[in-house]
């Protein structure tokens, strides 16, 4: 059993882990026995059964209706009990307990936003208090995604014109990975966020102060696991090249004309603004897509950023 | 009655007979051929050969795998190579695969027909889908497409790229495919030889009438859809898009409405295969006749009530999930009994394991598979943690590509004898499908495993904890693209031979293909054949048409 769980199933980190892992390994043990009767049938009819010469005489049977009746019931049966087991264990994950923690959870290409009770905001991380059940609000602001946290075997669609949810409670406080797993293109596969779930001391620290690793960390590494995480890495490149925004490559000092006419030498402020309000300058060849990352980063990003863009020389 | 045998092995008589190969061999005799034989073969190439490109494809997809780093492709080409790998898979090769290349070709002959019902409908659907591939094509050449074979939107509606073209390409083959269901229903309804009864028909025509159902009142739904989708694109009128109050998971409803039941046009053909194949290797009538018919009918049919298991976590109501997924366990049942019937089939058999007996175990094993991994996936919690996962691609690869294409290629060398009348390398066949065996369960065993472990499909780099996993499947995908090439050197070397050595009925079969000479001649048959024994009836020796039609 445990060898079976360990072969196919992540940790169990929910307390619906285990509930649905149960229904898994009932199916894996019915799998098992049905292949080896069909498999071992096959193998033995073909070597007992083998051809010794062209006057073989074959018996002319053309029906049993016991038979047939015996097999197409007793599949039945066990596949109801599986139907019956997979829909009652789906219906308990589908309400949330009233005393849940609840967060809102936005979709975007290519990155998951996050708001707290407290107006409080994330991107592509995830800080929960542990021992609550956690309720996601999931929508999307643009095509479909999917939440998708394995450790929890918890997943929902994420849609554009509707909300749609999922509820969890960790079983041990650690760090879990969010996945997208509705096809979403480019980026898709590195949509990728992280559940921390963490005790009653750390989440307050979050809340107040951001992670805790980020106290340690040299500003230039926390710009540039901001830039991987907070999605500046799908427009913006390190190397020179164009993308769907400017590359950072040396841009620090150097002077950028704007849509507008005007021009300004790229200094700290300069990089400040284009975070908190993109659309304030545009660089000439390009589009104003950028979105606004006010309130989305905390302080110590926007520092983090700005040491990290003037040491990409 | 005394020369009988003689007539059929040409090689001995002084004037060569000439067959359906033979007979007008012009370029323009072949591209306006409404002979049902030579349109199979047509298609076969066609089919055999968006198989290879699709392949090839997806051992390109495999090796970007090996690693979760950029190797050669950067995600979006690798995008649009999954897009075009689905999509060529699905449309350009399964779908007409087993009915319109193999179908066209035996089903006449089983019937003791000269032709389909309508030859000219035929031709015509042969062009068809050759409109249709060319507009895939220029979709692939203008620039590719990245929705995925599935077009969700609002994704299909908002990329870039000739996703208009690539849709209605889908919307041109559809009508190709209904084309052809239409002929085969009217041909099993109308042109069975004298004597020969519904019980009377063998079960590869009883599968491939199921099968041509589905496409004929299925199929318009996805056209439809993929025109209200291009009308989306082009207009915004409002259909899907949610801005303009329209819903997103409508496209999913009308695409699956479609799209489940095309599993089964998929596999029931495969099914179909299998049960000619499987009575005849062990020399024994098959085991429950009405059952495996009347399952093929009746997994048509449910097959249209369970298209919203493909949407457990798309936010469609918990009653509707209910109701899908009981029926779904539902249309399970007739699939496991037609593997009951078939080892009941071979039991006290007289077996013998010639490459299409081979085929059809490989079928046996890898199809259990895919259908018990089907298990998981209607029990909707544990589909909540698998969907979208490799979990889901290796069941449904288990599926098409174990149930599917292995009974297609079983298909191809059962009836390749009487195509072309030259028996190919057996040896070198059976060990091709070993390989093949062997390399597709590397690829897709390894893709459960990780599939379950919580592995998203359609991800161009993944968490470095699964890449045990996909090395495993590309060493897999290599074998099994070995194995597939290896099968194909086998049968095409045989043609190279100079002399019809595969004799008439050379598995001792007791359908009516076998009772024309190898390969037949144009006409099928000389004269109208008469039944006279039941399709697995081997208590009788196998008797040549030749005699009834009293041309001796
Ligand atoms: C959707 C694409 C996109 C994303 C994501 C994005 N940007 Fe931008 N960014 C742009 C574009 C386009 C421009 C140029 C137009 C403009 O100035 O608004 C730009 C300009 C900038 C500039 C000015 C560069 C210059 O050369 O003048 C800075 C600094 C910047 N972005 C920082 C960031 C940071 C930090 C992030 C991540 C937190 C980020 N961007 C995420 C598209 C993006
Ligand atoms: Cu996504």
């Amino acid at each position: 059993m445990n060898f079976l769980e360990r072969l196919f199933l992540p940790p169990q980190a929910s307390t619906h882990a285990k509930v649905v892992d149960d229904v898994f390994i009932f199916v894996t043990w019915v799998n098992i026995i049905f292949f080896v009767i069909v498999a071992a049938a096959a193998i033995f009819f073909v070597i007992k059964y083998k051809r010794r010469g062209p006057n073989d005489r074959t018996p002319h049977v053309t029906h049993n209706l016991t038979l047939e009746l015996v097999w197409s019931i007793i599949p039945l049966f066990i596949v109801m009990i599986i139907f019956f087991w997979g829909f009652q264990t789906y219906m308990v994950a589908r309400i949330a307990p009233n005393d849940s923690f609840e967060v809102q959870a936005t979709a975007k290409k290519w990155l998951w936003a996050f708001e707290y009770p407290d107006g409080t905001r994330s991107i592509n991380e995830l800080h929960v208090p542990f021992g609550r059940p956690v309720r996601v609000v999931l929508s999307s602001e643009d095509v479909l995604h999917a939440f998708f946290l394995k450790d929890f075997r918890v997943k929902s669609d994420v849609l554009p014109n509707r909300y749609t949810e999922v509820w969890f409670e960790a079983t041990k406080p650690g760090e879990y990975v969010l996945q997208c797993a509705e096809y979403c293109g480019k980026d898709h596969s590195r949509m990728l966020g992280k559940v921390f779930v963490d005790n009653k001391a750390d989440y307050d620290r979050f809340i107040a102060e951001g992670p805790a690793d980020w106290k340690t960390m040299p500003p230039a590494e926390l710009g540039k696991m901001t830039y991987e995480q907070a999605g500046c890495v799908s427009c913006h490149s390190l190397d020179g090249s164009k993308g769907q925004g400017p590359s950072w490559k040396g841009i620090y000092g150097s002077t950028h004309q704007f849509v507008d006419g005007t021009s300004q030498v790229v200094d700290e402020n300069y990089i400040r603004q284009s975070i908190e309000n993109p659309q304030g300058k545009i660089v000439k060849g390009y589009e104003g897509i950028m979105p606004t990352y006010q309130g989305l980063l905390r302080e110590k990003q926007i520092n983090g950023v700005i040491a990290y863009i003037k040491s990409l020389k | 009655m005394a020369n009988a045998t003689s007539t059929h092995t040409h090689t001995g008589t002084s004037q060569p007979q000439l067959n359906y190969l033979t007979e007008n061999t012009s370029l323009k005799d072949w591209l306006t051929t409404i002979d049902h034989k030579r349109l199979g073969l047509m298609y076969l190439a066609a089919v055999m050969a968006f198989f290879f490109v699709g392949g090839a494809l997806a051992l390109l997809l495999r090796l970007e795998l090996l690693t979760p780093k950029q190797d050669f492709m950067d995600s979006a080409t690798y995008n649009k190579v999954f897009t075009l790998h689905g999509a060529i898979m699905v449309f350009l090769f399964i779908i007409p695969s087993v009915p319109a290349a193999l179908g066209n070709f035996v089903l006449p002959l089983m019937l003791g027909a000269k032709d389909v019902a309508f030859p000219r409908l035929n031709l015509a659907s042969f062009y068809v889908y050759c409109l249709g591939a060319i507009m895939a094509l220029a979709a692939i050449i203008g620039g590719g497409v990245d929705t995925g074979w599935t077009f969700y939107t609002p994704y299909s509606t908002t990329t870039d790229g000739p996703v208009g073209l690539m849709a209605m390409a889908v919307f041109v083959l559809g009508f190709s495919s209904i084309f052809t269901g239409i002929n085969f229903v009217a041909t099993v309804h109308k042109l069975r030889a004298p004597g020969m009864g519904w019980f009377q028909l063998p079960l590869f025509v009883w599968g491939i009438y199921a099968t041509a159902l589905i496409q004929v009142l299925a199929t318009p739904v996805l056209g439809i859809t993929a025109v209200l989708m291009v009308m989306e694109r082009a207009f915004h009128i409002g259909i899907f898009d949610a801005r303009l109050g329209g819903d997103p998971v409508l496209f999913q409803h009308f695409f699956w409405f479609y799209s489940h039941p095309a599993v089964y046009i998929m596999i029931l053909p495969g099914m179909a295969i299998i049960s000619e194949i499987i009575p005849v290797f062990s020399k024994k009538t098959v085991f429950g006749y009405r059952a495996i018919g009347f399952s093929s009918v009746s997994i048509a049919f449910i097959g249209f009530l369970v298209w919203g298991h493909h949407m457990f976590t798309s936010g469609q109501s918990d009653l509707a999930s209910a109701i899908f997924a009981f029926l779904t366990y539902l249309v399970a049942i007739p699939s496991g009994i037609k593997i009951w019937n078939w080892l009941a089939t071979m039991y006290q058999g007289s077996i013998e394991m010639r490459t299409p007996m081979l085929y059809a175990m490989s079928f046996l094993l890898l199809f259990a598979i895919g259908g018990l991994t089907g298990l998981y996936l209607g029990a909707i919690s544990v589909d909540i943690h698998l969907h979208d996962t490799y979990f889901v691609v290796a069941h449904f690869h288990y599926v098409m590509m174990g149930g599917t294409v292995i009974a297609f290629l079983g298909g191809i060398h059962y009836w390749w004898p009487k195509m072309f009348g030259k028996m190919y390398n057996e040896k070198l066949a059976d060990i091709a499908c070993w390989i093949i065996f062997i390399g597709f369960n590397v690829t897709f065993l390894n893709q459960f495993m990780m599939g379950s472990q919580g592995m998203p499909r359609r991800y161009w780099t993944y968490l470095d904890e699964f890449q045990r996993y996909h090395i495993g499947s590309t060493i897999g995908s290599w074998i099994l693209g070995f194995g597939l090439v290896m099968a194909a050197g086998v049968l095409l070397s045989s043609l190279r031979k100079k002399e019809y050595d595969a004799g008439d009925n050379p598995w001792g079969s007791r359908t009516m293909e076998w009772e024309t000479i190898s390969p037949p001649i144009t006409h099928n048959f000389e004269g109208q054949p008469v039944l006279r024994h039941g399709p697995y009836d081997f208590r009788v020796e196998p008797t040549p048409a030749t005699v009834a039609g009293g041309r001796h």
